[in-house]
């Protein structure tokens, strides 16, 4: 089991030298021109050139990678090309905000994943399994932004309940959570339904249930418990899916996380933010699925046999 | 095939997904006739006296934006955009899927492994974010769009048909085809290739539904199709602003968006029932 995971460990972390090489090379091939760009439209020839040196740019290109490879070891992720500071600086600034954000839409999303997963799954074929799977249908097929726009029109323009935009406050965090959690849910419902109609199925529950226990304390205590694993599973994957999310939320709601960082910086052509930013969520995404592995033993004694 | 379509047109859910993406398909196609307007005509009536949007009336059925542009008519010449980029970027992206999973699932070995192993690098990039970067850097146009699209979204084709290819590439009948002196390429495209085909049209259709998404998104944060070429995206990206003043600028289309994928979607999931009985239930 510890060489099983030390190797994952060390798989997760080829991944992220593979991850900073595309990147990089991506960002190296594509036409904008950052020295162009910072030198501004005035400059001439010599100036951009001066610009290229200052930065590294006009080094072959192995030996960038290297220099960047090297600093990344150190923790360094190098400095923006357009506010001059630490990019590990500027994106540790920006993880509080982000991480409130995930971590209330997960919220979101398996608290109204399980509650709706075990209605359906108790009550199949009723009001809930319907909601359920419409719910999971329609979150799927949902543009983000105009769930994020549709709940600030109602909730903060007509009814003001919650402020339009900006951070701080918990009542901030109530819409563009929501906005991330929503689509989801359906989707977890869908997996808790199917895992707990698999369990309700097994022959420990009709024994529960012969001895005379309620249903209420049979499937919280002893049927929820096994449909939790593919949850966590599920929220380990998810982590990706959220990373992208972030990236629109908080463009329509103003909120100061690291996608609004990404966002701004893609459109400055600030390739060293574009790049940490890349490889923070690249390291999340890892980290996420490698969570998922090491949680699922001990949620589930059978698999720390194997 | 024909017993897979009498079968869905029994399905009251799947035989409106299939009359939407009619009426989708027939707005694209028809566009230029079926639209009262120009897409980019601004006619002399198309804002208030105050300058605004015109609220949908009479004149202009679903109001108008904010430079008094006939939004139905928009919104059909968008429909355009919006399939062209569906079909085009989902088709590569599926076309790619399957070549790299059949490849790697039935060479094994060191090169399918490495090529799976490169998939799996793919998955660990935020998609969204990669296919924005790629978007804004690219200068957009409605071909780069497709094309970064189809760069994202080809891991997920991939993954399943290289499960797939590989528990096809131990049966016994693939191994008569060899013992009998086939070839490699006889037994791709005539033994392997037809038992894919179930999983190229189910993604064919699902991935529409997500590529139809993803340009829109791109579109809203403005590194997708450029207006003033309209797409379902892009009207609201030129509306935003406004959402408080002239919300049907902004929730017309996201409908219009929503009912498309969710049409493809509900298609794609029936196909997968009809087609593949063990996946019969599951998400």
């Amino acid at each position: 089991m510890a060489s099983l995971f030390a190797q994952r460990i060390v798989q997760a972390a080829l991944i992220l030298l593979g991850v900073a090489l595309v990147t990089f090379l991506l960002l190296h091939y594509l036409p904008a021109d950052p020295a162009a760009l910072i030198a501004g439209r005035s400059a001439n020839a010599q100036m951009i050139a001066n610009v290229r040196h200052q930065l590294g740019l006009d080094l072959p290109l192995p030996l960038q990678f290297w220099r960047y490879l090297s600093g990344l070891l150190r923790g360094d992720l190098g400095r923006s090309y357009i506010q001059r500071s630490e990019v590990a600086t500027l994106i540790v600034a920006r993880i509080p905000a982000t991480l409130v954000l995930m971590l209330t839409g997960i919220l979101v999303e398996v608290a109204l994943g399980l509650v709706f997963g075990i209605l359906a799954a108790v009550k199949r074929n009723g009001f809930a399994d319907r909601a359920v799977m419409t719910l999971a249908f329609v979150g799927v097929s949902s543009p983000q932004f105009v769930i994020a726009l549709l709940l600030l029109y109602v909730f903060a323009a007509e009814l003001g309940w919650f402020p339009m935009s900006g951070y701080g406050t918990p009542a901030h965090v109530v819409l563009p959570a929501l906005t991330l959690g929503l689509l989801g849910a359906g989707w977890y419902a869908r997996m808790v339904r199917s895992a707990m109609i698999d369990v309700l199925n097994q022959d420990y529950v009709r024994t529960a249930r012969a001895k005379g226990l309620s249903w209420r304390r049979v499937i919280l205590r002893h049927a929820l418990p096994n449909a939790l694993l593919p949850i966590v599973a599920m929220i380990g994957i998810d982590i990706g899916q959220f990373m992208g999310g972030v990236v629109v939320v908080e463009a329509v709601y103003g909120w100061p996380g690291i996608g609004q960082l990404a966002w701004q910086a893609i459109q400055q052509v600030d390739v060293p933010i574009i790049m940490g930013v890349t490889l923070v969520s690249s390291l999340a995404i890892v980290l996420g699925n490698l969570l998922a592995d090491a949680v699922a033993p001990v949620l589930d004694p059978r698999i720390r046999g194997r | 095939m024909r017993r897979v379509f009498a079968e869905m047109t029994r399905r009251p859910s799947t035989l409106l997904a299939l009359l939407l993406i009619l009426v989708v398909v027939l707005s694209a196609l028809g566009a230029p006739w079926l639209a009262p307007f120009a897409p980019d005509d601004q006619p002399f009536d198309g804002l208030s006296l105050e300058g605004a949007p015109l609220a949908p009336g009479a004149k202009y059925w679903l109001g108008t934006d904010t430079l008094g542009r006939d939004l139905l008519s928009r919104l059909l010449f968008g429909a355009r955009t919006s399939l062209v980029i569906g079909l085009v970027a989902n088709g590569v992206a599926v076309v790619i899927g399957m070549l790299v999973g059949t490849v790697a699932g039935y060479s094994g070995g060191m090169f399918g492994g490495a090529l799976m192993r490169f998939t799996d690098l793919m998955m660990a990039f935020p998609a969204l974010l990669l296919a924005i970067v790629l978007a804004a850097l690219l200068h957009p146009s409605l071909w780069i769009v497709a094309m970064v699209i189809a760069l994202v979204n080809w891991v997920q084709v991939a993954r399943v048909v290289y499960t797939e290819t590989r528990g096809l590439a131990e049966r016994d009948f693939i191994l008569a085809e060899r013992s009998l002196g086939a070839g490699h390429g006889r037994i791709l495209f005539r033994h392997i290739a037809p038992h894919l085909m179930p999983t190229a049209i189910v993604y064919g259709t699902l991935g529409i539904a997500t590529t139809v998404l993803l340009e829109a998104t791109l579109s809203f944060l403005g590194v997708g199709v450029q207006p003033p070429q309209p797409s379902w995206g892009n009207i609201i990206f030129e509306s935003q602003s406004y959402f408080q003043a002239a919300p049907w600028l902004v929730f017309i289309p996201g409908a219009v968006i929503l009912a498309t994928a969710l049409s493809f979607n509900l298609v794609g999931d029936t196909l997968r029932d009809l087609l593949d009985p063990t996946q019969r239930g599951r998400g």
